[in-house]
């Protein structure tokens, strides 16, 4: 082979947008979505320290772990359960595939159910965006927008894992996209990993 | 067809180990938040520890392990030097904290 033919085939390559990362297009756009969403996170997060940290009289309304530590538990269980629907599609067993998406997509309803209740809960005892009885207003607008964040991503990542489920049954998705939406899922499950010790954990009263 | 992560990343037992291991760190940031009180104490051992869960969940929930090195990289590189940027101003919460003036 000339060195012509190398350069050509070289060129070639480039031309023929091979990816760079080996990673497929599909696969790429969630991580490039996935990071972009960690700053939005991160910067909310970093917002409420920033708050909590230069304000005296920061409220403590949680009274017990109980909820918080249930709703954990759910979360990382449903990042496992979406593993082994992942890896059920990539062996072919289409219908294990499917009851896992399924069950992920239960423990994400599940999850958003609590933190309503939770939500209600606080409400109740008299907390809104505003104000609440415990001490800075701050802390009820910071914790509804990032649990609110939160929850709204969960909520989208239920309703996208009962769409791919679905159209993974009827063969419209395969199980790379299985993969890729369960690259989300985790995302989802990880962003809470933070969420819980700064909203929750150094907010209990003792 | 099979993917590169299918290739390289680990089995079912490998995933049951890391949820496990996710599972009892999180464990340890409930103990650590009910035995104590001072936010500021317990702060930085609950980041780590939720660094680790993170890290963990990543790199194997997420087979970013199993990708190709220099996208890890890439991604890794880049986040990181975009949540460091965001420290900017911590300076400013405790000049607030403690009703400091602006420097004349």
């Amino acid at each position: 082979m000339s060195q012509a033919d190398l350069t050509m085939g070289g060129h070639a390559s480039v031309v023929a947008g091979q990816p760079p990362f080996s990673v497929p297009s599909k696969k790429m756009a969630m991580w490039l979505f996935i990071i972009a969403d960690t700053a939005t996170f991160a910067g909310c997060l970093v917002a409420y320290g920033f708050l909590r940290n230069a304000t005296p009289n920061w409220p403590r309304p949680f009274h017990s772990i109980t909820n918080v530590a249930v709703m954990t538990f759910i979360l990382i269980t449903s990042s496992l359960t979406m593993l082994l629907g992942v890896r059920a599609a990539q062996a072919a067993r289409k219908a294990a595939a499917l009851r896992w998406v399924f069950i992920t997509a239960a423990l994400g309803v599940v999850f958003a159910l609590l933190h309503i209740r939770e939500w209600l809960a606080l409400i109740d005892e008299g907390m809104n965006m505003l104000h609440n009885p415990w001490g800075t207003g701050l802390f009820g607008a910071t914790f509804f927008s990032i649990t609110g964040l939160h929850l709204t991503h969960v909520t989208a990542g239920v309703i996208a894992l009962i769409v791919v489920g679905i159209r993974y049954n009827t063969g419209r998705y395969k199980a790379d996209d299985l993969e890729i939406l369960g690259l989300y899922w985790h995302f989802v499950d990880l962003v809470w990993m933070f969420v819980v010790p700064m909203i929750y954990l150094l907010n209990l009263s003792h | 067809m099979t993917t590169a992560g299918e290739h390289k990343s680990g089995g079912m037992i490998q995933d049951l180990v890391v949820y496990v291991c996710i599972l009892v760190l999180a464990a340890i940031q409930f103990v650590i938040a009910t035995q104590n009180t001072d936010g500021t104490r317990i702060f930085f051992p609950m980041l780590i520890v939720a660094i680790v869960e993170a890290g963990l969940a990543l790199l194997f929930f997420m087979h970013l392990w199993s990708e190709k090195r220099s996208f890890m990289w890439a991604a890794v590189i880049v986040t990181v030097f975009v949540l460091l940027a965001m420290q900017y101003g911590w300076t400013d919460s405790f000049r607030l904290y403690h009703g400091v003036q602006w420097a004349k």
